[in-house]
């Protein structure tokens, strides 16, 4: 008898009992289940919730790896004991010891969004009674990417029981939900625990520790510098590759575009989110690069120095790209219809960039704008059927007269 | 019982539990959500929505038979005024530092809904004994209310209670701030009163299933 087998009789033994979701999610989770359908047309496909979520998640292994690297190396700069890496494959960036570092830090902010996310999950599936859902999977892999590396665990453990309970589950579990649940959890954990989400000490490991004592060490994100016009030390190639201080998962643009590259062919990513996106806040920047072009905003003015980032910049710094790819474009909450898919995304990029400029508060205005947009997805989803209806009766009556 | 009968108990605990003015009826939100971040606010204007309510309740109820019902509405509202401004200027006089705090949502008591809800429903209606006891029940309904968000935004946005730190010192580390415990600035933020008045809710439905609506 083979582990599959077994399970799958334990599960026949206990059908109807209360905790059966809960062995049943273990059992799916590793197996395809013994059951087949007894009538009717089926089509069978393997891209299933499962596979879609898993699909997702290795979009997002290697932001996850290089995170860690660069927790690790950004760590070791700020204290001076290893020289700057010059570039993607610099020899100082690649080590054990960043590693170490930052498996050290990163590993529990996994394990902690994984366990606490998935109690609750189950904890909802047995008292409801329904099936444990895969929703999760993905939510629990975004949520240590897009959080500062120094964030304390129970914070981080506080946040994702509000944010799956008051995210999710409130709504009906996953796909009921209408704003996403991993930037749930980050908008909570921004408005609740602000010293630990914002400002110039925790994007680097050890910098809140040191704050205010001799050894002080500072990693300004690329934004913070600018929102407060002070000279950016990075070069584009370190920006691109992302070998900069930042949420641990969204510094590197290559690996986004990678995993981009990877959700598109596979058809789980909509591309149209991605592209309409990054339209949005090209036109954005664009359009902020004129007011500077035209002297209508003086050098001393407090947004200027965001402002002037030359249009295309704005992609490669903070986390616009990663929002675009993994958060923008969750098939639940994003948009339905294609029309309304390029409006939905538009708005997003044109939203991030503007709160980025006007609310130097809030440098990184990405989650509140893809937040905003959730809600309005079923809006614009609305319009675009009801165009759609418009243009067709038009048409029968053109026909029919 | 002896001091109140069966029928009359009632109007004091429907409007506490299942019949309750901010749960149930959702009513009276916008005051609940704004000055609940500190418990002695929520206490102060749970009393002057007692106050407002009880006398504006018993004053109606006297005066229901001589109002003309076109211009019953006007009635209400100078009847409501006068006494929240007696309310203000009680306030003001004895407690400057709170009425501050509670700023202008004394004065829009006389917009809160319940209290013209329960004129216009029940004062009009009714003798002056039983329009008091309802008034005291809504008004006890609304403030056990917001007493209980008070407690909860108070407690874990700034980690006292009324004002005297009941987790230790944030500033100088000590309770349980010394193992890095941090208040939750969310919940002196409106939004979060609107979270928990929506969990009280959800855990008052789930309890008695027979109020949620089909």
């Amino acid at each position: 008898m083979s582990l599959k087998s077994n399970l799958h009789n334990l599960k026949e033994k206990y059908k109807g009992t209360k905790m059966a979701p809960a062995f049943n999610a273990l059992h799916t989770f590793l197996y395809l289940p013994n059951e087949i359908t007894h009538n009717g047309t089926h089509i069978k496909a393997a891209d299933d919730l499962k596979r879609t979520m898993n699909t997702v998640i290795m979009a997002m292994v290697p932001c996850l790896i290089f995170g860690m690297f660069n927790a690790g190396y950004q760590h070791h700069l700020a204290l001076g004991t290893i020289e700057s890496a010059q570039g993607f494959l610099g020899a100082s960036f690649w080590t054990w010891s960043n590693l170490v570092i930052g498996m050290w830090k990163v590993l529990p902010l996994v394990v902690v969004s994984y366990g606490v996310g998935l109690a609750i999950e189950f904890l909802f599936a047995v008292i409801k009674g329904h099936e444990v859902e895969e929703g999760y999977l993905v939510t629990g892999m975004l949520v240590p990417l897009i959080v500062p590396i120094d964030l304390p665990l129970w914070m981080l453990a506080v946040a994702v029981a509000f944010g799956v309970v008051i995210g999710k589950e409130v709504f009906g579990g996953t796909g009921m939900n209408i704003l996403n649940p991993a930037l749930t959890i980050r908008a909570f954990l921004f408005f609740a625990y602000p010293t630990w989400m914002s400002g110039d000490k925790v994007w680097v490991h050890g910098a809140v520790e040191r704050a205010g004592t001799a050894d002080a060490i500072s990693g300004e994100t690329i934004l913070g510098s600018y929102a407060q016009s002070q000279e950016v030390v990075y070069s584009y190639a370190d920006m691109f590759f992302g070998i900069i201080p930042g949420s641990i998962g969204e510094t590197s643009k290559l690996l986004i575009i990678l995993g981009a590259l990877f959700l598109i062919f596979t058809k789980i990513g909509s591309w149209r989110i991605i592209v309409s996106t990054l339209i949005g806040a090209l036109a954005m920047g664009l359009i902020f690069n004129g007011v500077v072009d035209a002297g209508w905003i003086s050098s001393s003015s407090k947004f200027f120095g965001l402002m002037s980032v030359p249009f295309w910049q704005h992609l490669i710094i903070g986390s616009i790209l990663f929002g675009a790819v993994f958060m923008a474009t969750d098939p639940v909450t994003a948009a339905q219809t294609n029309k309304g898919k390029w409006i939905y995304g538009f708005l997003i990029g044109f939203i991030s960039i503007m709160i980025r400029v006007f609310n130097p508060a809030y440098p990184e205005g990405v989650f509140l704008a893809i937040l905003l947009m959730n809600v309005f997805a079923p809006t614009i989803d609305h319009y675009v059927v009801q165009g759609n209806v418009k243009k067709r009766l038009k048409r029968l009556k053109v026909k029919t007269a | 019982m002896g001091l109140l009968s069966k029928k009359d108990a009632k109007l004091i605990t429907d409007p506490l539990a299942d019949n309750n003015p901010i749960t149930i009826q959702v009513l009276g939100i916008c005051s609940a959500l704004a000055i609940t971040a500190e418990l002695k606010a929520s206490l102060v204007m749970g009393i002057a929505v007692l106050f407002v309510l009880g006398i504006g309740n018993v004053v109606i109820s006297l005066m229901r038979n001589i109002i003309p019902s076109k211009i019953r509405i006007i009635v209400q509202l100078i009847v409501v005024a006068s006494l929240v401004i007696i309310v203000d200027q009680v306030l003001k006089a004895y407690a400057y530092e709170l009425s501050k705090t509670l700023s202008v949502f004394v004065g829009l008591i006389i917009t809160n809904c319940i209290i013209m809800g329960r004129f216009e429903a029940f004062a009009l209606g009714n003798g002056p004994w039983k329009a008091f006891l309802d008034g005291i029940g809504n008004a006890l309904g609304y403030a056990v209310i917001l007493l209980v968000v008070g407690f909860f935004r108070e407690l874990l946005g700034s980690g006292t209670l009324f004002g005297i730190p009941v987790l230790g010192d944030p500033i100088e580390k000590t309770g349980l701030y010394s193992i890095g415990y941090e208040n939750n600035g969310f919940m002196l933020m409106p939004p979060m009163a609107l979270i928990i008045v929506g969990l009280i809710i959800w855990v008052q439905r789930s309890r008695n299933t027979s109020l949620i609506e089909h």
